[in-house]
């Protein structure tokens, strides 16, 4: 079996939460062959990350370049080139980076390309077997794809299981002289972050929305500190942008924003006709309601009848509980 | 500015009605109505409003079959100059590198100073941009969220990156893009504007027009095979939680867990 | 007679005679006005054609209605009865007025200055005119109801109306004066009058001042007449000349829409290099005649539940715009105003987006002014240019690929049926059950598909529905300017109808009844089920079970009720249910208020304060009334939206009129 890398994802010295579900899933393809990390960029960030990821994987590379301190596609796929051997397979995160790079990166290399791969079911021959959804998530396909030439894999976020960390002993490896300094015809000119009220509800992967029962504005608040703790973003239903409590793009619904998110909480949401009309790809639906039977119960995948002042707090105060130790580690994304 | 849109058509998804069909391993595809792949059209709308500032053409192209004009028709009736279907038998069966081969030969017999495509299909590879580009050796960028045409044979393009924010990029020309849904808002086209373009002749070019050899497309070429498809198993209805609060809270934060909803 | 005194012609005005004076005035006023009117013509000539020129006879009737007997004003009775009063009062002064004009440039018609009952009559009616100005003015300016504008405009002419009535009080008062003065008893002046009460001040004055004052209120008179001639085609009180005209060419089917041009056949409009207005003389020359006509009452504004719930539409102001727009690119001196475009910038495109066509303006304008062929005309033209809302384009794709605005699979049509209602496939039914879209596949609504149903089936009707082979009606998407796709949509419906062989057609939902009814031709007749019911009711074939409690009240779906004129049907039903207590909201039957509007507007909402809805539900409240029955899906899907928007959940409850009667009918 060829070798594989893992592209590592990384932010102000700290590794994506990707580089690990990358070796996870590098375990999956082949148990046998041990995966290395790549990583690119400049300064004492880059040595940071390559040491972070010693427990996950037995080896790392370790790509220093100036140009290479913003992750530029174009540069990156260039600085890969220049150290993987051919017929490898590497694994990328199907990230908003992820996507720019890996099309490109399989032309280049004469591999196979597999984008927003979610699991793996081994191999046959030098086809591996891949699993893929498709439409928006509705049904699920085998995807088998040749890498006897190599291949470059998009592994879906949050598709594979990390394990846990294994004692630090891989071994970062310094490639930066095979790169040397990477030039590109398309460049990196500023990040605009987004402002507050400025977030694109219809992008996000977790959502908790809420409805009516959110009572008054003040509430919002609680809402507001559960989507912080789960790490989503809190969007609602059309009484509450018409209560003027959020600004209209946050709104859900026919009238509103088209969402696609993995995982939507409808907090006393009743689920109008409308309001459903928003949700799209589904997703997995978490409905907590005072009344048992709100509409919203029928769409749901799991139902909760409870209050959802008391209920979002509760869950708030156990998800921060829960994840502690995880945001000490860091769950930046790139 | 002569702008290239890549085009396709899929089966059009607004309803959750894609299902199995019941033999088994392929989606029931008799119901399924195909349109223009959504995303496209804010690639066209984008390129006629591109050549509305600066002037020049928009030509559309798909590689498929017969029934593929229609997409055509469709992004014309919007404005596009003209259209161009690629379709050869050899093709049928190509993956997304073939695709993206086929499309570099086409964009040889042309001139075209900016390709752009769909951000994705509904089958969500988007792949054939990012390919096409580096065949071509052609800059990239995907997720493009606004083009700023520059003087100096440049473009200020914005692109989409995690947590809603934009990162800035200038991009040499000729490059190829990848529009994301929401950079504009595509116009409407109805049925009489379709009908009005219904006679406007669509050539069509083979692998022999493009001065293509057999091996770069089809399906012998293909190095990812979709195999089937199949449904992972799952409930319906609302499944309701009971217990006290901080039993559901603990369920909740299982479940949770497992649809990746902690970020 | 004939000279001295008397003589208005005779007299000398600054050494000219006042027969050349006032010839010359009449001429000069005439010319003027003849030159005004002219150049308001252009726009008319230059706009689309209208064929308006048919059935004189039903014409003058609504003449005669609504303009000789002013039939819309007591509607408002405050503002109503002012204007029939003043309505009348230029009525009976029109003889008067002419008669003055020709005083000035003859001496025949002199003596007829007073006596007789027609002085009478027309003394007490300038009187009214003149108090009727000054209440009306007052009122403008103290208590100015919220569906006036301010205007200094209208204060002005009011002002200048009230000028005309004292002009001519004092000319005839001076005279009266003069005459009684001289001992002469010209008749006795009609007491009370202003010519009475001016006659009275002027008792004292010596002959000179009467003459004087005579002589110099006749002037201002005239110069007022022309003056006021050749002003109000700059304004709102050119409807004094118009509204005539306007009324006589109203459209007399108000139930049809208006097509892409009249009289074009359905396969040209393919052929057409623009569709419906993009431009101001696209729309055809009777609307620009409303633009003139429309008098900035307000009352279109008022009816409008789009204007109340806070979208930014109000048709009196579609009105006023337009006819800015068409002054200013007409205009009658100077060149042509340019700039404003006129679709984004005289209408907005959420404007155009914000009407419900729900009919309210149409039934309240006084003047018979049409505002949803507008409407559909300017959608028509926005949609051919592409801009459709975004929130549109996925309803319109799917009805145009699966005859569905939500999408959802043809197959599927008939699910809601259930045994309820069997599919025609092939075999002829007497009647067709015409479901559509909503009814078809909505979870809530299919309930009102199977009561109906049920109610069919209860009287032993042979009757079907065309399931799978059913279309949206297209009812909407037409009213949303997508003329095509409504084309092919009904084509398919009556094709599938006419295969079916049914002799009649009966529906729930009253959007589709009117298509059926209007939009499509030659489609057999068609029944809302309120109907079917409510003869069922009277004939004693169908008995309902008495209610326990609740207060109900009766919502007219305005596809049902004021374009449709079925009011009493629905109420009918109700009323034969034991024990049911009803009452009516304020605003009822042909001034019920939109719900927020069916088909593709439950899609796409433009921006407002309020919904339509929760309006209309907190009316229910304000009623008493606990239960809001209704008899349309699309107003059930608004109304219960509203219920628990407006927190009204487990205080108040909407059904429709076919679950209800499915519910209570004896076994």
């Amino acid at each position: 079996m060829s070798r594989i890398f893992a592209y590592i994802l990384h932010k102000g010295g700290v590794a994506d939460d990707s580089a690990a579900e990358l070796a996870a899933a590098a375990r999956k393809i082949d148990r046998a062959q041990p995966c290395t990390a790549v990583v690119t960029g400049w300064g004492a960030d880059l040595d940071k990350v390559c040491e972070s990821l010693r427990g996950a994987y037995p080896e790392i590379w370790k790509i220093a370049a100036g140009p290479l301190a913003y992750p530029n596609a174009e540069l990156v796929r260039q600085a890969l080139l220049a150290v993987i051997p051919a017929g490898s397979v590497v694994l990328v995160p199907h990230s908003h980076f992820g996507v720019d790079l890996s099309p490109g990166l399989s032309i280049k290399m004469n591999a196979a390309y597999v984008p927003d791969v979610v699991d793996v079911e081994g191999a046959e021959g030098s086809w591996l077997k891949t699993v893929r959804q498709e439409f928006g998530g509705q049904v699920s396909a085998h995807v088998h794809c040749d890498i006897s030439a190599g291949a470059v894999l998009n592994i879906r976020p949050g598709a594979f299981r990390a394990e846990g960390d294994a004692p630090a002993e891989g071994r970062v490896v310094d490639k930066s002289a095979q790169v040397g300094a990477p030039t590109a015809r398309r460049q990196y000119v500023e990040t605009i972050a987004a402002e507050a009220g400025d977030v694109d509800i219809t992008r996000e992967q977790a959502l908790v929305s809420i409805g009516r029962g959110i009572g008054e504005e003040e509430n919002i608040a609680i809402a507001e500190d559960l989507a912080e703790a789960l790490g989503a973003v809190v969007s609602c239903s059309r009484p509450v942008v018409d209560a003027k409590w959020m600004d209209k793009s946050r709104q859900v619904g026919s009238s509103g924003c088209t969402v696609r998110p993995k995982v939507y909480m409808a907090c006393g949401i009743s689920g109008s006709f409308q309001h459903l009309a928003g949700i799209k790809g589904n997703p997995f639906i978490v409905a907590v309601n005072k009344n048992p039977k709100a509409p919203i119960f029928r769409v749901a995948n799991v139902g909760i009848v409870d209050d959802i002042l008391e209920f979002m707090p509760a869950l708030a105060k156990r998800v921060r509980k829960e994840s502690v130790p995880a945001k000490t580690k860091g769950a930046a994304h790139d | 500015m002569e702008i290239l849109v890549c085009v396709k058509r899929a089966p059009d998804t607004s309803e959750n009605e894609i299902q199995l069909a019941a033999a088994g391993g392929d989606i029931e595809r008799d119901d399924l109505v195909y349109s223009v792949n959504e995303p496209d059209n804010y690639a066209v709308e984008e390129a006629l409003q591109i050549v509305a500032r600066t002037g020049g053409s928009v030509t559309v192209a798909t590689v498929g079959g017969e029934e593929d004009e229609e997409v055509l028709r469709r992004e014309m009736a919007m404005g596009a100059n003209r259209g161009v279907l690629i379709s050869d038998d050899g093709f049928t069966g190509s993956d997304g590198r073939g695709t993206a081969a086929i499309l570099k030969s086409f964009v040889e017999t042309g001139r075209y100073d900016l390709i752009l495509t769909g951000v994705q299909a509904e089958d969500g590879c988007a792949q054939v941009g990012g390919m096409l580009a580096a065949m071509l050796d052609y800059p990239f960028a995907s997720l493009v969220t606004s083009i700023e045409v520059l003087q100096n044979g440049k473009l200020k393009i914005a692109r989409e990156i995690e947590g809603g924010s934009k990162e800035i990029n200038h991009i040499d020309l000729p490059c190829v893009l990848s529009i994301q849904t929401g950079i504009n808002e595509p116009r409407y086209v109805g049925m009489r504007g379709i009908r009005q373009i219904a006679s406007v002749p669509i050539p069509t070019l083979g692998a022999s027009d493009l001065g293509m050899d057999g091996g770069a497309a089809g399906r012998a070429a293909a190095k990812v095979r979709r195999v089937d498809y199949f449904t992972p198993p799952e409930g319906k209805g609302a499944k309701i939680l009971t217990g006290s609060r901080e039993e559901i809270v603990d369920q909740v934060m299982e479940l949770l867990k497992a649809e990746g909803g902690l970020n | 007679m004939g000279n001295g005194f008397d003589s208005i012609a005779q007299s000398s005005y600054w050494l000219i005679q006042g027969r050349d004076l006032f010839l010359f005035l009449h001429l000069l006023g005439t010319v003027c006005f003849l030159y005004i009117v002219a150049r308001r013509l252009r726009p008319l000539l230059a706009a689309q054609r209208d064929f308006r020129f048919d059935r004189p006879l039903a014409r003058l009737g609504r003449v005669a209605q609504y303009w000789l007997a002013q039939w819309r004003h007591p509607r408002y009775r405050l503002a109503g009865a002012i204007h029939i009063l003043i309505f009348a009062g230029f009525l009976i002064l029109a003889a008067r007025a002419f008669t003055l004009l020709a005083m000035g440039v003859s001496d025949r018609f002199a003596g007829e200055a007073s006596g007789g009952w027609y002085a009478a009559v027309r003394a007490y009616a300038s009187t009214v005119v003149f108090l009727c100005m000054v209440v009306a003015a007052i009122r403008r300016l103290a208590f100015r109801p919220a569906r006036y504008p301010r205007s200094a405009d209208a204060i002005f002419l009011l002002g200048l109306i009230a000028l005309l009535m004292a002009a001519d009080a004092v000319f005839e008062a001076a005279g009266g004066a003069f005459y009684a003065r001289q001992g002469r008893e010209m008749g006795r002046e009609a007491p009370l009058s202003l010519i009475w009460a001016c006659q009275n001040l002027f008792a004292s004055l010596p002959p000179a001042s009467l003459r004087g004052l005579r002589l110099g209120a006749y002037l201002a008179h005239e110069l007022t007449f022309f003056f006021l001639l050749c002003y109000r085609p700059f304004g709102i009180q050119f409807h004094v000349e118009t509204s005539l005209f306007s009324i006589y060419f109203a459209k007399l089917e108000r139930e049809r829409l208006k097509p892409v041009r009249w009289g074009m056949p359905d396969d040209a409009i393919d052929k057409l290099d623009s569709l419906g207005v993009k431009k101001l003389e696209d729309f055809t020359w009777k609307h620009i005649l409303d633009f003139y006509s429309c008098a900035d009452c307000g009352r279109c504004a008022d009816q409008c539940p789009a204007n109340a719930a806070g979208r930014p539409l109000a048709p009196r102001a579609l009105t006023a715009k337009a006819r800015d727009y068409v002054f200013g690119h007409y205009p009658v001196f100077g060149r042509p105003a340019d700039g404003q475009s006129f679709i984004g910038g005289v209408f907005s495109e959420d404007e155009i987006w914000s009407c419900t066509t729900c009919g309210a303006c149409e039934a309240e304008c006084p003047l018979l002014v049409e505002y949803i062929d507008k409407i559909v005309d300017l959608r028509r033209g926005l949609v051919d240019d592409g801009k459709a809302p975004q929130a549109l384009h996925k309803p319109l794709k799917s009805l145009e690929s699966r005859g569905n605005p939500f999408g959802k699979l043809e197959k599927k049509r008939a699910d809601w049926a259930r045994g309820a209602a069997r599919v025609v496939n092939g075999n002829r039914v007497e009647t067709l059950y015409f479901a559509d879209s909503i009814t078809s596949y909505d979870d809530r609504m299919q309930s009102i598909g199977r009561a109906a149903a049920g109610i069919l089936g209860r009287l032993g009707e042979d009757f079907g529905i065309l399931g799978p082979a059913e279309r949206d009606s297209g009812h909407d998407v037409r009213r949303y300017g997508e003329e095509t796709l409504f084309m092919a949509l009904r084509d398919h419906n009556m094709e599938a109808i006419r295969a079916s062989g049914a002799r009649r057609i009966v529906t729930a939902d009253p959007h589709a009844y009117n298509a059926l009814k209007h939009d499509y031709s030659g489609a057999p007749p068609v029944e809302h089920i309120s109907q079917v019911a409510a003869r069922a009711v009277r004939t004693g074939w169908l008995r309902l079970n008495p209610v326990d409690g609740g207060v109900y009240t009766y919502h007219d779906p305005c596809y049902l009720g004021r374009h449709n004129g079925v009011y009493d049907d629905p109420r009918d039903v109700l009323d034969s249910i034991p024990g049911l207590r009803r009452v009516e909201m304020k605003r009822c039957r042909d001034r019920s208020f939109c719900c927020g509007g069916g088909g593709l507007a439950l899609f796409y909402e433009p921006p407002e304060r309020e919904r339509m809805g929760v309006l209309r539900v907190r009316m229910a409240a304000e009623a008493g009334a606990n239960v809001i029955v209704t008899a349309c899906p699309f107003c059930m899907a608004n109304l219960e939206d509203a219920i628990k928007s407006a927190g009204l959940e487990g205080q108040m409850t909407a059904i429709d009129l076919a679950e209800l009667v499915e519910r209570q009918m004896v076994s």
